[in-house]
């Protein structure tokens, strides 16, 4: 039995995720990092991306936009603003989401509304590649 | 003396308003459970916030991030008020509006501006009607049904405010749920940020060093308005809970007072039936003792 590091999802609204894990794969804003047990006590922001963990040859992947992950030897905290599991994304509505985000960035019009905008494409892309790396 | 129609007719409309008052506990009820049962399940997530940010803003200087420093010099006061959508909750929205009247009374003498944003139309229509306070905004028909976009959107337009030296401060009142008997009007700080106080320290022991990525300031500058959104969230699902709770207590006390009225008025409808036929009675017998004599 690998030793194992216990991995926490919370969100505003629920705990997504809450399991003794072999490895996660977090996508950190200076480039994704992975933590096994023992790792050093760490503090990162996240970008929106996908997090991955492998499990008893398992490997899961998690979608989170917006929040920070907390690491000390024993435990992982993900605090998300969202997080979903790759199971529970819609794709469909991701997709749609992300032609809405393309249109408004054809037409460009205030700085505001370009940021989020965009911030709303990242998600959608990251979402659909989240749903894609499972192969549906 | 009303009629025995009268009082007949007036114990099924007190019935009717009963059944009502129940129908609207039952519901509060249900929605009392959902909103606790929300914040059981937000609370893990504020509380590691409030860790996170505790470690990482110990030690560190006021002047790193601008929503951490205190204004020298506080022109303008900003309230965001949290009421309900709608009455019937006993004294639970006039207890929130007059603890920022009182905020807004204490605010002006200093000299200071006051500008509320107003979440719920119980606080919308209160805030007209303060002349020394100025609306800033106003959302009307969101407490019914909200998640963490609204604590976003009303967090960002604070966080806006107080950049752009609109407001120097900045507080939240909301309705502290305590207990389904007691709910508190709280008005808390929430901009500049005060640090939470490290408490207990040498108890603790050795604090683990962290590594921070990208850097201290840089988390802060991550950590600190989404920590505002946090708190405005908090006080919405307070503020929801609490609503629910003051409902079913007043619709309670109402189903008990009609219980009080439709006894007395039972009894008085007896009592007036009794007396007509004692008099229908007496007549009759009246009328055949004259026969016989």
């Amino acid at each position: 039995m690998a030793s194992t590091i216990k991995l926490e999802i919370v969100t505003p609204d629920r705990v997504v995720l809450s399991e003794e894990v072999e490895y996660v794969g977090v996508p950190g804003v200076m480039g994704q990092f992975g933590v096994l047990k023992n790792h050093i006590p760490y503090l990162s922001a996240l970008s929106i991306g996908s997090l991955y963990y492998k499990k008893g040859g398992d490997t899961k992947y998690v979608f989170v936009s917006g929040g920070f992950a907390e690491v000390d030897g024993e435990s992982i905290t993900i605090l998300a603003e969202s997080a979903e599991r790759a199971e529970e994304i819609d794709v469909e509505r991701a997709k749609k989401a992300k032609e809405r985000a393309e249109r408004r960035l054809k037409e460009q019009s205030e700085e505001i509304d370009y940021a989020r905008a965009r911030a709303a494409l990242m998600r959608a892309i990251e979402r659909i590649k989240t749903k894609e790396r499972v192969g549906m | 003396m009303p009629s025995l129609k009268d009082v007949k007719k007036k114990i099924e409309s007190v019935q009717k308003t009963q059944q009502i008052t129940r129908a609207m506990n039952m519901v509060a009820s249900a929605k009392l459970r959902r909103a606790q049962e929300r914040i059981e399940k937000f609370r893990p997530y504020a509380d590691k916030y409030y860790e996170m940010l505790k470690d990482l803003s110990k030690g560190v200087d006021v002047s790193v991030h601008p929503l951490l420093e205190p204004r020298e010099e506080i022109k303008a006061t900003g309230i965001v008020l949290i009421t309900s959508e709608r009455g019937l909750c006993g004294a639970f929205n006039t207890n929130l509006i007059t603890k920022a009247e009182k905020l807004i009374k204490e605010k002006s003498a200093e000299g200071k501006a006051v500008k509320i944003l107003a979440v719920g139309r119980k606080a919308a229509h209160a805030a007209k009607k303060v002349d020394s306070a100025e609306i800033l905004n106003s959302y009307i028909g969101v407490m019914d049904n909200f998640d963490f976009t609204l604590a976003n959107k009303i967090g960002l337009e604070i966080i806006k405010a107080y950049e752009d030296h609109v407001v120097d401060e900045v507080y939240l009142i909301y309705g502290q749920f305590v207990s389904i008997l007691r709910q508190e009007p709280v008005a808390l700080q929430i901009l500049p940020v005060t640090q939470p106080e490290a408490e207990e320290e040498e108890n603790q022991g050795p604090q683990a060093l962290y590594m921070y990525e990208p850097s201290v300031e840089g988390l802060l500058a991550e950590l600190l308005p989404r920590f505002i959104k946090v708190q405005v969230y908090r006080g919405l699902l307070d503020t929801s809970a609490s609503e629910h709770a003051a409902r079913m207590t007043a619709m309670d006390t109402a189903s008990k007072n009609c219980d009080d009225m439709i006894h007395k008025l039972t009894l008085a409808y007896n009592k007036a039936r009794q007396a007509a036929i004692t008099a229908e009675l007496l007549d009759i017998v009246g009328g055949a003792e004259a026969l016989k004599g």
